[in-house]
């Protein structure tokens, strides 16, 4: 077997049995992006030589008998996080070539418990894209292709287009991700591997450069549930630097992924079988809640019904919070910065933002504004606040009834890099299914279920109660036991 | 009769309203760990957070909410346990987020109200809207390159509570007293160090006039007035501007202004028009700050006595003329240090001193209270010495001055210079009988009933004596032997 299709599991058993070694392991990987970076372009920014004498050091605490959880196994790290002493762009022009003095808590939490760094995974600008399209370092191709059509280049999604791909192509073990409206599940859906957004608070936003502060979320991606679960525990924990983060215990998350589904109420929410749902997706939904029968869970049908509210809403409150978010990038202290003789500090602000904000940053900075604005604030930010509400009411609600919801992840698989690029409101539907759990700050899982008549991936939802991803776990590993999902994408090492 | 400016005319009443930034004293800024100190080098206290890089994120600091709440219970204010922190948006270069965190719609202290002094003697009450914390913003240099300005992040992220005042002063006294009393209070808490001079405390002055009666006309605001005297200043000066827009047939357009110092009178920065869109809203990276009322009444039991207290007291138990008392609470370091001279002595005695020769001492040699050349201890040990009878009132005086000179302990100037005052009525009877037998025409004319040259006798003897003789008895042997 080549060392890049270990699970990240299965690498750490390899790497405590001494059948393999992190250095060894951390040059396969690097040989692999090599190999296949130039193509698929998953990662911006690789961190060779610092991988390797991480992984060197990372052998030496083994032999010392100091090997922590995630020991010499490595990983990609998206550009949202920063990375102390390495580049981190967020996948914008606007930081030019900012190099953080400080380490994000969730990146520091991983290095604490052994793990490598590849280097820094593409990325939508500032998190905001479907379809990894709008990165200033370019689009990221997604390793699966169409039966039927190999030629088309596919998107891997987004926005953490970049650690799904690169994880999918066995550029890395696993990745870390961000979350603010489905940009862990809906690349994971799209590119076959699975990905979790935490319940918000669980892990710390210190160090993530932000994009909505009340939606983001750091979690993992990775190829099999369980790798998953590995991964967040280390990621997860209570940080006095973010005052949003939660002081709750951290529990065992790979051991609920053994866990019985029997007897667990599973709701299906009928607001979420959407018109013009392909056949495909509808059909493997209802395969997915038969597994899940037939393992011992109960079937209940829900209703969430402000679902249908919860794009619009999404497309207020993250603009809005970005629009101020976003304001930090000036040119005045660090990043890009655009200016001529002449310019009074008005020219400085709009030379450096025109150059260094790509269009559907400006698109979402200029409605943040918008519905923040004297006159508009009511009619949108407020109202928007209130629906929001809504939506997590009806969450409240449900979960007297279940114990954990299975929907779709994505209301499509994986297009082309030319199509959906005209209309932003076409590409904001890519969302769809997976804000709501955004809005209401639960936990949501995308797992690999099957493919398409074209074979592409595609993806289940589990969301769960906040703080109960043991039971989103467990509901997980359950459906990805009965997928058996074997597939392998077209471009891969080894393939 | 209420105060009024006289227009071409009419008369005209004023309308005030105070909007007050105090620096919060604490060691760390509101969101961040780095230092707060006054005067350090450009730059050299600014966290990642102060400087808004990527990914960093506010943590509230809790000693500025104390002092905040401590501030409100100061101010006889609603304490409100729920209040938000919002962001306000706009761009300037020593901002560094692009946003202010402030608290917009719910700040932590709600009504309260303080009573102001007035030279009449009279007292009024003023209303105070709210306080709330927020972020002071960074310090643009225009002046240290042709064309470029620096930025001195330092005050970034210190904590300020802007305290808002009603409209309901009146005159420009008023509103200097109120900036004196409210300045007062808060160094009596210690929560601000109101040291104008250096920015730690900036008023917005906001004025309308009207004719007596009237409902409120359209405000000007006057933003960031440094000193008592400027704000008394600025409310003339924009008072009279607006008299004259009005009678002029103009109408006063809602705006913000400057007051220039240098000539007296208000200019306008901005008009309504130009007025920023702040964008409001709850900052997401802060949870609502909720505050347990046993904290809040730990608080309480904790706060300092305040002045109002004070004076009260020292009308009370010390006997003290409201104006002395007034005059001796105004700094809580003077307070102190009246205290301990008072302390088991004659208060009223105490106050004379302090308020007299300390005083005057003090204006001289140009020190403040707090490194006064005479001790609190030392003007105590010299009343002592009055009392015991070894200082006369006029060598006391003597003895305080060359404290002033020495810092030396009243004892010690005694005894080296033998400034001990002479009981012994013996040898007083001997430079009375000497001075007597030398002026015997003198005392020919005070028998035959000239009483006035009964100070010339005493003044020749006490001369004869340098000045130690106890007039008391001097007095009482003169008489005696004149008898």
């Amino acid at each position: 077997m080549h060392p890049t299709d270990f699970t990240l599991r299965g690498a750490i058993e390899a790497l405590t049995e001494g059948t393999i070694s992190a250095e060894e392991l951390t040059r396969a990987h690097l040989d692999a992006i090599e190999r296949l970076n130039p193509r698929l372009n998953a990662y911006i920014t690789v961190t060779a030589e610092q991988a390797l004498e991480q992984a060197k050091a990372s052998d030496e605490r083994r032999r010392q008998g100091l090997a922590g959880p995630l020991e010499g196994v490595p990983l990609a790290i998206k550009d949202l996080f920063c990375t102390k002493g390495v580049r981190t762009t967020a996948g914008s022009r606007i930081l030019g070539n900012f190099v953080p003095p400080y380490e994000s808590t969730v990146s520091a939490n991983l290095l604490r418990d052994g793990a490598v760094f590849l280097g820094k995974a593409n990325l939508d600008e500032f998190a905001m894209g479907s379809s990894n399209a709008t990165s200033a370092f370019g689009p990221v191709e997604n390793p699966w292709s169409r039966r039927n059509d190999p030629e088309t280049k596919l998107v891997p999604g987004g926005s953490s287009g970049g650690s799904a791909a690169a994880v999918a192509a066995r550029l890395a073990l696993g990745a870390t991700a961000t979350d603010t409206g489905g940009s862990i599940r809906q690349p994971a859906a799209f590119c076959g591997v699975a990905g979790i957004k935490p319940t918000y608070g669980r892990c710390s936003r210190f160090g993530i450069v932000a994009f909505a502060s009340s939606l983001d979320q750091a979690g993992p991606v990775a190829r099999t549930v369980e790798d998953c679960a590995i991964l967040l525990r280390s990621m997860s924990g209570f940080d006095p630097k973010d005052s949003t983060s939660a002081d709750v215990p951290v529990p065992d998350f790979a051991a609920a992924c053994t866990r019985s589904v029997k007897g667990l109420r599973i709701g299906v929410p009928k607001e979420y079988r959407i018109e013009g749902m392909p056949a495909e997706i509808e059909a493997l939904w209802r395969q997915g809640l038969e597994w899940l029968r037939d393992a011992g869970a109960e079937l209940v049908e829900i209703s969430l019904p402000h679902t249908k509210y919860a794009l619009p809403t999404y497309y207020i409150v993250a603009p809005a919070e970005a629009s101020s978010n976003l304001a930090r990038y000036d040119g005045v202290r660090y990043g890009l910065r655009v200016e001529e003789r002449g310019d009074d500090l008005t020219d400085l602000y709009e030379r450096t933002r025109a150059a260094g904000f790509g269009a559907e940053v400006k698109r979402r900075i200029m409605i943040g504004t918008y519905v923040l604005s004297a006159g508009y604030y009511d009619a949108y930010y407020l109202k928007a606040q209130k629906v929001r509400a809504l939506i997590k009411r009806d969450f409240d609600q449900a979960w007297d009834k279940v114990d954990a919801i299975v929907t779709p992840a994505t209301p499509s698989a994986a297009f082309g890099m030319n199509e959906k690029t005209d209309d932003p409101v076409t590409m904001y539907l890519n969302d769809v299914f997976t804000v709501t759990a955004n809005l209401a700050g639960l936990p949501g899982l995308a797992v690999p279920a099957g493919l398409d008549a074209q074979g592409l991936p595609l993806g289940l939802q589990v969301i769960g109660r906040a703080f109960d991803e043991e039971t989103v776990f467990a509901v997980g590993a359950a459906l990805e036991r009965s997928a058996n999902f074997t597939a392998l994408p077209a471009v891969r090492v080894g393939a | 009769m209420s105060y009024t400016i006289e227009g071409r005319t009419g008369p005209w009443e004023l309308v005030i309203g105070l909007e007050v930034h105090a620096q919060v004293i604490s060691q760390a800024k509101l969101f961040s760990g780095a230092a707060t100190a006054f005067g350090a080098e450009p730059n050299t206290q600014v966290s990642f957070i102060d400087a808004g890089f990527p990914g960093m994120l506010p943590v509230i600091n809790r000693e500025c909410v104390a002092q905040a709440v401590r501030t409100g219970l100061g101010l006889n204010a609603q304490v409100n346990l729920w209040s938000r922190f919002d962001r306000k948006n706009y761009f300037y270069a020593d901002l560094p987020q692009g946003y202010q965190i402030s608290q917009y719609q719910h700040p932590i202290i709600g009504h309260g109200v303080i009573e102001i002094e007035l030279q009449d003697g009279s007292t009024k009450k003023v209303g105070i809207t709210r306080l709330h914390l927020e972020q002071d913003a960074g310090k643009s240099l225009h002046d240290q390159h042709p064309t470029k300005s620096f930025i001195d992040l330092n005050r970034s992220g210190v904590a300020l509570m802007e305290i808002v005042s009603e409209p309901d002063m009146r005159s420009p006294e008023e509103a200097g007293a109120y900036l004196a009393k409210l300045r007062q209070i808060l160094r009596y808490l210690g929560t601000c160090d109101g040291n104008m001079d250096e920015g730690s405390m900036r008023a917005d002055v906001n004025v309308s006039v009207r004719r007596p009666g009237e409902g409120f006309r359209t405000r000007c605001e006057v933003k960031n007035v440094n000193s008592i005297r400027f704000v008394m200043q600025a409310v003339e000066a924009e008072a009279r501007r607006q008299i004259e827009v009005w009678e002029e047939g103009g109408t006063v357009e809602q705006e913000t202004r400057l007051f220039d110092t240098a000539r007296g009178v208000t200019r306008s920065m901005r008009s309504k028009e130009e007025a920023h869109d702040y964008r409001y809203f709850p900052d997401p990276d802060l949870p609502p700050l909720v505050l347990d009322p046993a904290w809040v009444e730990e608080l309480k039991a904790s706060l300092p006595e305040l002045p109002d207290a004070r004076r009260a007291r020292y009308m009370r138990d010390f006997g003290l003329t409201a104006y002395d008392a007034h005059v001796l609470t105004l700094e809580k370091e003077t307070a102190a240090y009246y205290e301990t001279v008072a302390k088991g002595r004659d208060p009223k005695l105490a106050a004379n001193w302090v308020m007299g020769d300390l005083f005057a001492a003090l204006n001289r040699t140009k020190r403040s209270i707090e490194d006064s050349p005479v001790s609190a201890e030392n003007l105590g040990a010299l009343l002592d010495l009055m009392k015991d009878g070894t200082l006369s009132g006029k060598l006391a005086k003597e003895v305080f001055e060359a404290m002033v000179e020495t810092g030396k302990a009243p004892g010690a100037i005694v005894e080296e210079r033998g400034l001990r005052q002479v009981t012994d009525t013996g040898a007083i009877e001997a430079a009375v009988d000497k001075v007597l037998a030398a002026n015997a025409d003198k005392v020919a004319e005070y028998k035959s009933g000239k009483d006035k040259l009964f100070g010339f006798f005493v003044g020749q003897v006490m001369k004869a004596m340098q000045g130690k003789g106890n007039p008391a008895l001097v007095n009482q042997v003169l008489k005696q032997k004149l008898g």
